[in-house]
């Protein structure tokens, strides 16, 4: 008997000293990464590989109507393989195996690409279509670190205010309709909200104009006493909340029955909800917002065809057809032209900068503050994660 | 042929020489597997030995030491020193405790409901129903099995809906949370609660029930003394099906539970949304503990002897 339980013993010490090796096995060195922009492009590679929100890299599989990637592949002869992915930290586990030579990057993804050096400077000179980008987004604190330019941009939107007319009424100007208590009342359980811990933006967003003793400056950069109040908030709000949604489709299916009549939305979203009494405003506060750019993997193998790839997503055509289809405003004037929709770029607010004033871009919150505060340290992604668990219980 | 089987030459009998004929002589390989029980036994288990250390004990094993690491939270690189740190998380933070007992709950509740439902169903199957309805009945319970959960679940997602099918039955809908949760799942799994509980009853020889009745036994007393006694294993296979599936789910939740969480969520988010592996892993050896503490339990009573 004891004997048996020594063997227990010793096999389970063997199985843990395989498992460890096994594990650590899977974490690789950082070898063959380059993080430095090129001087000048060579000959192209003959393929590309392509990492993007779904609806970014389209060659006309899914709706044979839609198709840009042909277009490139004909012109640059580079044949281009692609996935995609749906939450920014997917992508950014994916972009760490090395297999994709570009990423479309949220600015809540940017920044850890850079930081975890999976992403290489970029040669702007190298990119001619770089030069019709609005200015506004170029050089913007999440494609560019320390002078160095990570990423090209793609386009923009807005985290919008959603309200069916009937139950909110009169139409809402403020995100008080999703915080306030008094608002809140007349809805329960019909009030939606986004379910990703970067969702406690918006709420320090409303904080920062509603209640200015917290001192908030940037809803990225909240410290302990400032994202407590942000979560002291939402917890509120959990009570009137009927569902959190991430995924679009189950949004719009709310809002078409009337299981959720307010809440935050895409514009894409509103597009394809057919129920005339849903709305969308841009509320007093302004909103978060995401703005993507395309990076350069650090371990591209074929950086030429990808650089190809970059200056043909900027171009006027490419860019108006992907950000027509994903519903977002595109990255230029000239891309503004050529969209089928010539309402398309008004109804996004295209290159309005006083609207993209209005907008906080997504980031990821770290713990050095973000709106430069150098006396306290903020919260970073994994508290507001810890947070996010606790706001829902 | 295989190898191990006599082959004709080796039961020619031997040169006349011979007193007495020879039995068949085994190849040297059957010989010595013949003599080596040991060798024998590790030869024929080696397989789906390796196949339960590697993909069972190895990744359970690995699941507990990537719980004891942590994560930086910019770069997501994972730290390998030991901490209890999420050991500790999930102690002191309220909202684990409270996502544990609800999941407990709906596990509970959906096993309940499942097998309260799956034993009346079986017993028809079972004992009264002709062979023709019986299979037809079987093909009936199996028929939802073949559509994709997904499918499933967003038709039950419609059905919850204002205005949807729920609605029309005149008792209103309850509306996406926990009871749909519970509602949702609880259809999902019947199918793995009644095949279990069919195939204990088919079992139980009608003779005994037939020998009961002619010594009288009113048939309340039949089911509880000798029909249940019977059952009891397939019940608890059903139970541990639906239970241990429920514990570990999050799809229904995410698309039914409303503002809801359960385990499954939370093991979700971290893993996919935070990048914190460790945390996710800590958490998920908590239904794994629950299904250790409850398959013992089980044990204990004797109800598994018979599996």
């Amino acid at each position: 008997m004891k004997n048996t339980f020594r063997k227990g013993r010793v096999a389970a010490a063997c199985l843990t000293l395989l498992s460890v090796s096994v594990l650590s096995a899977c974490g690789s060195g950082d070898d063959d990464k380059k993080t430095e922009a090129v001087e000048k492009l060579g000959k192209t590679e003959g393929k590309v590989s392509i990492l993007a929100w779904p609806g970014y890299v389209e060659d006309g599989s899914n709706d044979p109507a839609v198709d840009w990637v042909s277009a490139f592949e004909k012109e640059t002869g580079c044949e281009v393989t692609s996935k995609s992915y749906g939450t920014s930290d997917e992508a950014f586990n994916l972009a760490k195996s090395g297999e994709y030579d570009v990423i479309a990057a949220s600015g809540d993804l940017s920044l850890r690409l850079v930081a975890s050096k999976e992403a290489q400077a970029i040669n702007t000179d190298l990119v001619p279509n770089y030069a019709n980008v609005y200015d506004f987004l170029k050089n913007t604190e999440w494609n560019t670190v320390d002078g160095k330019n990570y990423g090209v941009p793609h386009g923009y939107g807005a985290n919008l205010l959603m309200f069916n007319k009937n139950n909110v009424n009169p139409a809402p100007t403020s995100w008080g309709a999703v915080f306030d208590k008094a608002q809140l009342e007349k809805n329960k359980g019909k009030v939606t909200a986004y379910d990703s811990p970067i969702y406690i933006a918006d709420a320090a967003l409303y904080l920062m104009k509603t209640k200015p003793e917290l001192k908030i400056e940037n809803p990225y950069a909240l410290d302990q006493e400032q994202l407590d109040a942000a979560v002291a908030l939402l917890k509120e709000q959990r009570q009137y909340v009927g569902e959190y949604w991430s995924d679009y489709l189950k949004e719009i299916q709310a809002f078409e029955t009337g299981d959720s009549v307010v809440g935050t939305t895409w514009q894409v979203i509103k597009n394809n909800i057919k129920n005339k009494d849903v709305e969308v405003t841009l509320p007093t506060e302004g909103a978060t917002a995401w703005n993507d750019t395309w990076m350069l993997s650090s371990q591209a193998k074929n950086p030429n065809c990808a650089y190809k790839w970059m200056d043909y997503i900027l171009s006027p055509e490419a860019n108006a057809q992907a950000t027509e289809y994903f519903g977002e405003a595109p990255n230029s004037p000239q891309a503004c032209e050529k969209t089928t929709d010539p309402d398309h770029c008004a109804t996004f607010h295209a290159g309005d900068q006083e609207y993209a004033k209005q907008l906080w871009f997504w980031r990821t919150p770290v713990k050095k503050c973000l709106d430069g505060r150098t006396d306290v340290e903020c919260t970073d992604y994994a508290q507001w994660t810890e947070a996010w668990t606790e706001i829902k219980g | 042929m295989s190898a191990a089987s006599p082959s004709p030459s080796d039961i020619r009998p031997g040169p006349a020489t011979d007193p007495a004929p020879r039995g068949p002589v085994a190849r040297p390989g059957s010989r010595l597997l013949h003599r080596m029980v040991w060798l024998r036994l590790s030869l024929l288990l080696s397989a789906p030995l390796a196949w339960m250390l590697l993909v069972y004990v190895v990744a359970l094993a690995a699941l507990l030491i990537t719980s004891l690491w942590s994560v930086d939270s910019l770069t997501s690189e994972i730290d390998r020193t030991w901490t209890f740190d999420n050991f500790r998380t999930l102690l002191d933070n309220e909202v684990y405790r409270t996502v544990t007992l609800r999941t407990l709950g709906v596990a509970i509740a959906v096993t309940v409901i499942d097998v309260a439902i799956a034993l009346p169903i079986a017993f028809y199957m079972a004992k009264i129903a002709s062979p023709r309805v019986r299979r037809m009945l079987v093909v009936a319970v199996l028929t939802p099995l073949w559509a994709s959960y997904l499918v499933k679940v967003f038709s039950w997602r419609v059905v919850l809906s204002e205005g949807g099918l729920a609605d029309w039955t005149g008792f209103g809908s309850p509306g996406y949370g926990l009871t749909a949760v519970i509602i949702t799942q609880a259809y999902i799994w019947l199918p793995y609660v009644i095949l279990p509980i069919f195939a204990s009853l088919e079992r139980v020889p009608d003779s005994l029930l037939e020998a009961a009745g002619d010594l009288g036994a009113p048939s309340g007393l039949v089911l509880r003394s000798i029909v249940f006694p019977l059952l009891v294993p397939g019940i608890v296979a059903g139970a541990i099906f639906s239970f241990s599936l429920t514990m570990g789910d999050y799809i229904t939740v995410n698309i039914v539970g409303g503002a809801n969480q359960m385990l499954g969520n939370l093991v979700y988010i971290n893993a996919g949304a935070a990048n914190n592996l460790p945390l996710a892993a800590a958490i998920a050896m908590i239904p794994i503990v629950v299904m250790l503490v409850l398959l013992t339990a089980i044990r204990r009573t004797g109800a598994l002897d018979n599996l």
